[in-house]
C-alpha cells in the first residue's frame, strides 16, 4: 500500500434502513486523498457528503467496500483522524483550556507536555485570555476555534471536518476560512472538508469533489488551480469565478433534476 | 416618536421584567391574598370556626412550637421526606442513567416502570400497612413508591438528551465506548438530573403527608388530621404553611447546589 496515500476509499456504497425504506445514500465511491491534500466534499444536502466523512471518520462503516488511512483500514474513531462538527461540540461543562486538553490526557501525555501543547494551541488559535471560559460564554466563530485547536492537540494526520463554518454568519465564516488556511499552510495535514458553499470548497481546497444526490455518487472532481496562499481577494479572481461557474451549474443540475423526479413522483402517486 | 408606555410594555409578548419589578409585583401579590384572607376574616364573610385570622394562624404556630413540641413533629416528616427521597435517588440515578444510555436497560425497565408510574401510591398505603406496619419504613415506602418510578423515567429523559455529537467527538479525542457513560454523558445530563430531583422532592412532600394521615402518631401530617378532629383549623393552616416554607428553602438549596455544581450553566 502507498505510504504517500492519506485515504483510500474503494468501491464504498452505504445504505440506510429506515423503516421499510432502504436509502441508498453512498454508491460506488472509489477517491485517494493524497497526504497532506486538502479536500472538499460538495453536494446539495443529502448528497451523502457527511455520510462519507463519518465513514472516513469510522463512526459509520460502509455496507460495501473498504476505506483505509495512511494503509491502516479504518475500524473506528483513533487519535489519527481529528474531527470537528457543524454542531457546536465543546464540552460545555469543561473550560477552553481543559477542553483542548481532553484528547491530550487521554493520549496519556506528560504533564508537561499537556501544559505545553495547551499553550501552544491557545495562542495559534488566538484564544488567549479565555483559557478559563465556558463554551456558553463564547461566540460562534470561538467555538469552533476551540473545537479545531482541540482536534488539532492531539497532532492526528488528518482533520475531518463536517461544514464546521456553516452555522456562521458571512463575516465570521470568511474570517475563519482565511484562519484554517494559514493554520494548514503553517502545519499541512490530509484535510477533508464536507461543505455545500461553492465558495468555500473552491476558495479553500486542492481538489473539489461534487458529489451527485441519492444515490451520491462523485459526479465530477475538480483540481483547483489556484495559487496558494490564498486570501479573500481571490476570491474576485476570473479563474476563481469560472471554477465557481462551473461547480455551480453542477450543483444547479443536481438539485433541478432532484426537483423533477420529486415532482414525477408525486405526479405518479 | 411615540411615547412608550411602560404597563403596555410589560405585555408584550415574551418580555421580561427587571429584577426589581418582578420583586415588587411578587411582594404586592402576597401582600393582596393577605389582605383578603384578612378581610374575609375580621369582617365575619366567613365562619371563624372554618377559617382562622392571620393573627389566630401566627398565634397557633407558637403555641405549636412552644408548647406542643411540633418541631419534632417536623423533624421527623423531613426525616421520612429525605430518607424515601434519597433513597429513590440511590436507585434512580444509576438505574435511569443506564436507562437512558443502553436500549437494553430500555426495553428492560420502561415498560414496568411506565405501568407502575400509573398506580395511585395512595391505594397502596393500606397494603404497606399490613405488610410493613406503621413504623417509619412503611412511610418511607410510601414515599419511594411514589417517587422512583417517576424518577427513573425523569432521569433516563434527562440522559437522553445529551447531544450525541459530544459522545462521537469524545470517541474521536480517544474516550472507550464504556468511559463516554462517565465522560460525557454523566456530566452532561446532570444538570437537568438535577432539576429532576427538585420536582420530584416537591412530590414526596404530598406523599409523606398522606401517609402520615393514615397510620402515624406523629409527623406534620399528623399533627393535621389530629386538628381536624378537634375543628382546630388554625393548627392545619400551620402545618400547611410550614410544609410551604420548607419546600421553599429545599427550592433555594437545589438552586445553590446547581450554581455550584455547574459554573458553566
Amino acid at each position: 500500500m502507498n505510504k504517500e496515500m492519506g485515504f483510500h476509499i474503494e468501491n464504498v456504497s452505504k445504505q440506510f434502513r429506515n423503516k421499510k425504506l432502504v436509502v441508498q445514500a453512498l454508491e460506488n465511491i472509489t477517491l485517494d486523498i493524497c497526504d497532506g491534500e486538502f479536500v472538499a466534499l460538495l453536494g446539495a444536502s443529502g448528497c451523502g457528503k457527511s455520510t462519507l466523512l463519518r465513514l472516513l471518520c469510522g463512526l459509520d462503516f460502509p455496507t460495501e467496500g473498504s476505506i483505509s488511512a495512511k494503509g491502516v483500514p479504518v475500524t473506528g474513531p483513533g487519535f489519527d483522524r481529528g474531527m470537528v462538527f457543524q454542531t457546536y461540540t465543546l464540552f460545555p461543562w469543561l473550560t477552553v483550556e481543559k477542553n483542548i486538553r481532553y484528547g491530550l490526557k487521554k493520549k496519556k501525555l506528560s504533564k508537561p507536555e499537556i501544559a505545553e501543547l495547551t499553550q501552544k494551541y491557545v495562542k495559534t488559535m488566538g484564544l488567549e485570555g479565555f483559557e478559563k471560559q465556558y463554551s456558553n460564554e463564547l461566540s460562534g466563530g470561538m467555538k469552533q476555534r476551540v473545537a479545531i485547536a482541540r482536534a488539532l492537540a492531539t497532532n492526528p494526520d488528518s482533520l475531518l471536518l463536517d461544514e464546521p463554518f456553516g452555522a456562521l454568519d458571512a463575516h465570521t465564516r470568511l474570517s475563519m476560512q482565511e484562519f484554517l488556511l494559514d493554520i494548514w499552510t503553517a502545519n499541512p495535514k490530509t484535510v477533508v472538508m464536507v461543505t455545500h458553499d461553492v465558495e468555500e470548497a473552491i476558495f479553500m481546497a486542492d481538489r473539489v469533489v461534487v458529489l451527485s444526490s441519492r444515490p451520491g455518487k462523485i459526479k465530477e472532481i475538480i483540481e483547483i488551480d489556484l495559487p496558494r496562499p490564498r486570501d479573500r481577494k481571490m476570491k474576485i479572481d476570473p479563474r476563481f469565478i469560472a471554477y465557481k461557474r462551473h461547480a455551480t451549474d453542477l450543483i444547479y443540475d443536481e438539485f433541478l433534476k432532484e426537483n423533477e423526479e420529486f415532482a414525477s413522483a408525486a405526479g405518479n402517486g | 416618536m411615540a411615547k412608550r408606555n411602560a404597563f403596555k410594555d410589560a405585555f408584550i409578548p415574551q418580555t421580561t421584567l427587571t429584577k426589581r419589578t418582578y420583586l415588587i409585583v411578587s411582594v404586592i401579590t402576597f401582600g393582596l391574598i393577605l389582605a383578603v384572607w384578612q378581610l374575609m376574616t375580621t369582617m365575619g364573610m366567613v365562619d371563624s370556626l372554618f377559617m382562622p385570622t392571620p393573627k389566630d394562624t401566627v398565634e397557633a404556630g407558637i403555641r405549636l412550637f412552644t408548647e406542643h413540641e411540633f418541631l419534632s413533629d417536623v423533624k421527623i416528616t423531613v426525616y421520612r421526606v429525605l430518607m424515601g427521597f434519597l433513597i429513590s435517588v440511590a436507585v434512580a440515578l444509576p438505574l435511569g442513567i443506564l436507562m437512558g444510555t443502553y436500549a437494553p436497560f430500555e426495553a428492560v425497565i420502561e415498560p414496568v416502570m411506565s405501568f407502575t408510574r400509573y398506580l395511585p401510591v395512595t391505594a397502596f398505603i393500606p397494603l404497606f400497612i399490613l405488610w410493613i406496619g406503621i413504623d417509619e419504613s412503611e412511610k418511607i415506602a410510601v414515599i419511594i413508591f411514589g417517587s422512583l418510578p417517576q424518577l427513573i423515567l425523569m432521569v433516563a429523559v434527562d440522559t437522553k438528551k445529551v447531544q450525541h455529537e459530544l459522545t462521537e467527538v469524545a470517541y474521536t479525542l480517544g474516550t472507550s465506548k464504556i468511559a463516554v457513560l462517565w465522560k460525557v454523558i454523566f456530566p452532561g445530563a446532570m444538570p437537568s438530573i438535577i432539576d429532576s430531583l427538585r420536582m420530584v422532592l416537591g412530590w414526596a412532600w404530598t406523599y409523606v403527608t398522606v401517609a402520615e394521615m393514615i397510620g402515624a402518631s406523629e409527623g406534620i401530617g399528623y399533627m393535621i388530621i389530629q386538628s381536624q378532629r378537634m375543628i382546630n383549623v388554625a393548627n392545619i393552616f400551620v402545618g400547611i404553611l410550614t410544609i410551604g416554607f420548607i419546600g421553599l428553602i429545599f427550592d433555594y438549596l437545589f438552586k445553590g447546589l446547581s450554581r455550584l455544581l455547574f459554573p458553566w450553566k
